[in-house]
C-alpha cells in the first residue's frame, strides 16, 4: 500500500533537495528531447505511410530536422495581434506546455518490481523512487493536470481577438470537459480494481503473479479491456489529436486557437503538442500497461527497457491513428462522448463494482458475472431502445410541424 | 515550514480573491479565482487533506471555471461593465456593511476562546492515523455519514435533471427541429452560437 518515498524518511536535508532538483532536471531534459524524437518519429511514419520520403537533409536520416525547426522558430518575429488581450495571450503558452511536463512526474520509470528489483534507486547512499513524484492522490494528480490543461487551449483562443482562433477554442473547451467525464469514471473502475490511487501501488500490483504464470496481471486484462478501450479513446480527445483535432482543422479554422501565435510562442504550443502523446502513452503504461514491470532479461536496466517497448507501442499506434482516421464531425464527436463512452463506461463500473462484491460476499463469480451482465445489460437495453423510440417519435414529430 | 507555505498560499489567495472583485474584464475575474481556488489547493495539501485538494483542483478550477470562461466567451461579455449603474438599488451599501460584519463574526468568535477555534483535533485526522486520508474519508462518508452523502447526491442528480428539463424547454419553443432525447446537463454549444458570440466580441 501507499508509502513516503524513502529520500524524505530522515528529514529533507541539502543532499535530499539536490537529488529531488537532479530528478527534475533529469526527467525535464530527457522529455524535452524525447520531443525532438517524437517530432521525427511522427513525420517519418507518415512520410512513409504516404509513400513520401520525409524530412532527410538535417543530420542522419533528418534527425536533426527538428533541431532546425527549433531554431528556425525561436528566431522568427514575435507578432502580438493589435487586438490581442495581452497579458493572456502572452501567458497562454505556459500555461499550456506546463501541464504537459507535470503529468510525467508521477510515471514510474525504472524497476521491475520484483522482490530484488523494487523500483528504487540509490543515489550518494540515499535511496528514492525511480518517479520524481508518487503523491498519495497518483492518479487524480493527471485527472487534475490534465483538466487544467484545458485552460492554455481556451485562453490562447479567446485572448488572439480574432474569430477562427475562438472557434477552435471553444470546440477545444467543450471537447475536453466532454470526454474527461469518460476517462475519470473509467478511471474510477481502475481504482476499483486495484483499491489505490498511488501509481507506484498500481505498478506493484500489477507486477505480482498473473494468472497461470503466462498471461501478466495487467489492468487492462483484470478490468476486462473496456476501461481501456474508453480511457484510450478519451486520452486521445484530451491530447486533441487525430481524430479528434477539431480544434485545429484547417480546412475549417486556419489553425486553431494558435492562428495568431508565431515565433516560440508557437513553438510552446508545437511542443506541448507533441510531448502528450509521450506523456500520455507514458500513463496507458504505468495505469494499464504494468509500467517498467517485466521479467530480468535485461540487467539492471529492465524496467527502463520495458517501459521505452510498452510507451513506444503506444507511441507508434498514435502516429498510425494520424496517419489513417479521418476527422471526427462535431456533432459524432458528442455522440460518442455522451452517448456511448460515458453510459457504457458506467456501465462497466457497475459490472465491477458487483463483480466486487461477489466477490466479497463469496458468492459464485460466473453467476455473479452472468447475473450482473443480465441486469446492467438489460437495463441499459430498455433505456436505450426507449431512447430512440422517443428521439424517433419526436423527429417525425418536427418533420410535420416543418 | 508550515508557516511559510501558508503564507505563500494565503498571499495567492488574497491576490486572487482582490483580483476578482477588482478586475474590470470578467475573464480576468475567472483568471483571479483560478488563482484563489489554486492557493486554497495548496493549503489543503499542506494540511495533508490531498484528497481535497485535488477534488478543489479537479472540480473547481477544472470544471467550474472553465464553464464560467466558456459561457463568458459564448456569450461575448468579455467587455468591462459599466459600473455605474446599481442594478438594485441600496445593494452596494448592504453589501459593505454585511461584508464586514461577516468578516468580525469569525475574529469575535476567536477572540473570545483566546484564538483557538475549538481546541478539538480534526475527525479526519484522528480517524487516519497518518495514513492517507482518502481511505479515512471513503470509510466516513460510507457509514457515518452516509444519510448526508446520499441526500447530496440526490440534490445533485434534482439539479442536473432540472438543467436537462430546462435546456429541452426552451429548445422545443425556440425551434422545430429536434435532434434527439439525451441532452447531457453540460449543453454543448452548436456552432451557429458560437459565431454569434464572435459577432458580438
Amino acid at each position: 500500500m501507499y508509502a513516503l518515498d524513502p529520500l524524505y524518511l530522515d528529514g529533507v536535508g541539502l543532499a535530499e533537495v539536490l537529488i529531488t532538483v537532479g530528478k527534475v532536471l533529469i526527467t525535464f531534459v530527457v522529455l524535452l528531447v524525447s520531443v525532438i524524437f517524437m517530432v521525427w518519429f511522427e513525420r517519418k511514419v507518415i512520410s512513409d505511410m504516404q509513400n513520401r520520403i520525409g524530412p532527410n537533409r538535417a543530420g542522419p536520416f533528418g534527425l536533426l530536422q527538428t533541431l532546425a525547426d527549433g531554431m528556425k522558430l525561436i528566431f522568427k518575429e514575435d507578432l502580438i495581434p493589435g487586438r490581442a488581450r495581452r497579458f493572456v495571450f502572452l501567458l497562454a503558452p505556459y500555461l499550456s506546455v506546463i501541464p504537459a511536463f507535470l503529468i510525467f512526474a508521477i510515471v514510474p520509470l525504472g524497476g521491475t518490481f520484483h522482490a530484488d528489483d523494487p523500483g528504487i534507486v540509490t543515489i550518494a547512499g540515499h535511496q528514492t523512487y525511480t518517479q520524481l513524484a508518487d503523491p498519495p492522490i497518483g492518479i487524480l494528480f493527471i485527472l487534475a493536470v490534465s483538466s487544467i490543461a484545458v485552460y492554455g487551449v481556451m485562453l490562447a483562443g479567446w485572448s488572439s481577438g480574432s474569430k477562427y482562433p475562438l472557434l477552435g477554442s471553444v470546440r477545444a473547451t467543450a471537447q475536453m470537459v466532454s470526454y474527461e467525464a469518460a476517462m475519470g469514471i473509467s478511471v474510477a473502475a481502475l481504482v476499483l480494481t486495484t483499491g489505490g490511487l498511488s501509481t507506484r501501488s498500481m505498478v506493484e500490483i500489477q507486477a505480482s503473479e498473473g494468472f497461470s504464470g503466462i498471461i501478466p496481471n495487467w489492468n487492462v486484462i483484470v478490468t476486462g479491456f473496456v476501461p481501456f478501450v474508453i480511457f484510450f479513446i478519451a486520452a486521445l480527445a484530451e491530447m486533441n489529436r487525430p481524430p479528434f483535432d477539431l480544434l485545429e482543422a484547417e480546412q475549417e479554422l486556419v489553425g486553431g486557437f494558435h492562428t495568431e501565435y508565431s515565433s516560440i510562442r508557437f513553438g510552446m504550443f508545437f511542443v506541448a503538442e507533441f510531448m502528450h502523446p509521450i506523456t500520455m502513452s507514458g500513463v496507458i503504461v504505468t495505469l494499464w500497461f504494468g509500467g517498467p514491470s517485466g521479467p530480468q532479461w535485461f540487467g539492471p536496466v529492465s524496467g527502463i527497457v520495458w517501459l521505452l517497448a510498452k510507451m513506444f507501442v503506444f507511441l507508434y499506434i498514435f502516429v498510425l491513428i494520424r496517419g489513417t482516421l479521418p476527422r471526427f464531425r462535431y456533432d459524432q464527436l458528442m455522440d460518442l462522448g455522451w452517448k456511448i463512452l460515458i453510459p457504457l463506461s458506467l456501465a462497466w463500473l457497475l459490472l465491477l463494482a458487483a463483480i466486487n462484491v461477489g466477490r466479497d460476499a463469496g458468492w459464485n463469480l460466473g453467476l455473479t458475472i452472468f447475473v450482473s451482465f443480465v441486469v446492467i445489460g438489460g437495463t441499459c437495453f430498455a433505456i436505450l431502445t426507449r431512447a430512440q423510440e422517443v428521439s424517433r417519435q419526436r423527429r417525425e414529430l418536427g418533420e410535420v410541424e416543418v | 515550514m508550515e508557516t511559510f507555505i501558508f503564507l505563500v498560499a494565503g498571499a495567492i489567495c488574497l491576490v486572487g480573491a482582490l483580483g476578482v472583485v477588482l478586475s474590470k474584464n470578467p475573464v480576468h475575474s475567472a483568471l483571479s479565482l483560478v488563482a484563489t481556488l489554486f492557493g486554497i489547493a495548496v493549503l489543503f495539501v499542506a494540511q495533508e487533506a490531498n484528497f481535497l485538494a485535488a477534488v478543489q483542483v479537479i472540480v473547481y478550477a477544472g470544471a467550474i471555471v472553465v464553464l464560467f470562461l466558456f459561457v463568458i466567451m459564448l456569450l461575448g461579455v468579455d467587455q468591462s461593465e459599466d459600473l455605474d449603474v446599481e442594478p438594485i438599488v441600496g445593494q452596494r451599501s448592504a453589501a459593505f456593511f454585511v461584508g464586514i460584519a461577516i468578516f468580525f463574526l469569525p475574529v469575535i468568535a476567536l477572540a473570545s476562546t483566546a484564538w483557538e477555534a475549538t481546541g478539538m483535533e480534526g475527525n479526519l485526522g484522528r480517524l487516519s492515523d497518518g495514513g492517507p486520508d482518502i481511505e479515512a474519508l471513503g470509510e466516513v462518508v460510507f457509514t457515518r455519514y452516509l444519510l448526508a452523502f446520499e441526500v447530496t447526491s440526490i440534490l445533485l442528480v434534482i439539479a442536473v435533471v432540472g438543467a436537462v428539463l430546462l435546456a429541452k424547454k426552451s429548445r422545443v419553443s425556440e425551434e422545430l427541429e429536434i435532434e434527439g432525447l439525451y441532452e447531457p446537463a453540460v449543453a454543448e454549444p452548436s456552432e451557429p452560437e458560437s459565431d454569434d458570440a464572435e459577432a458580438d466580441a
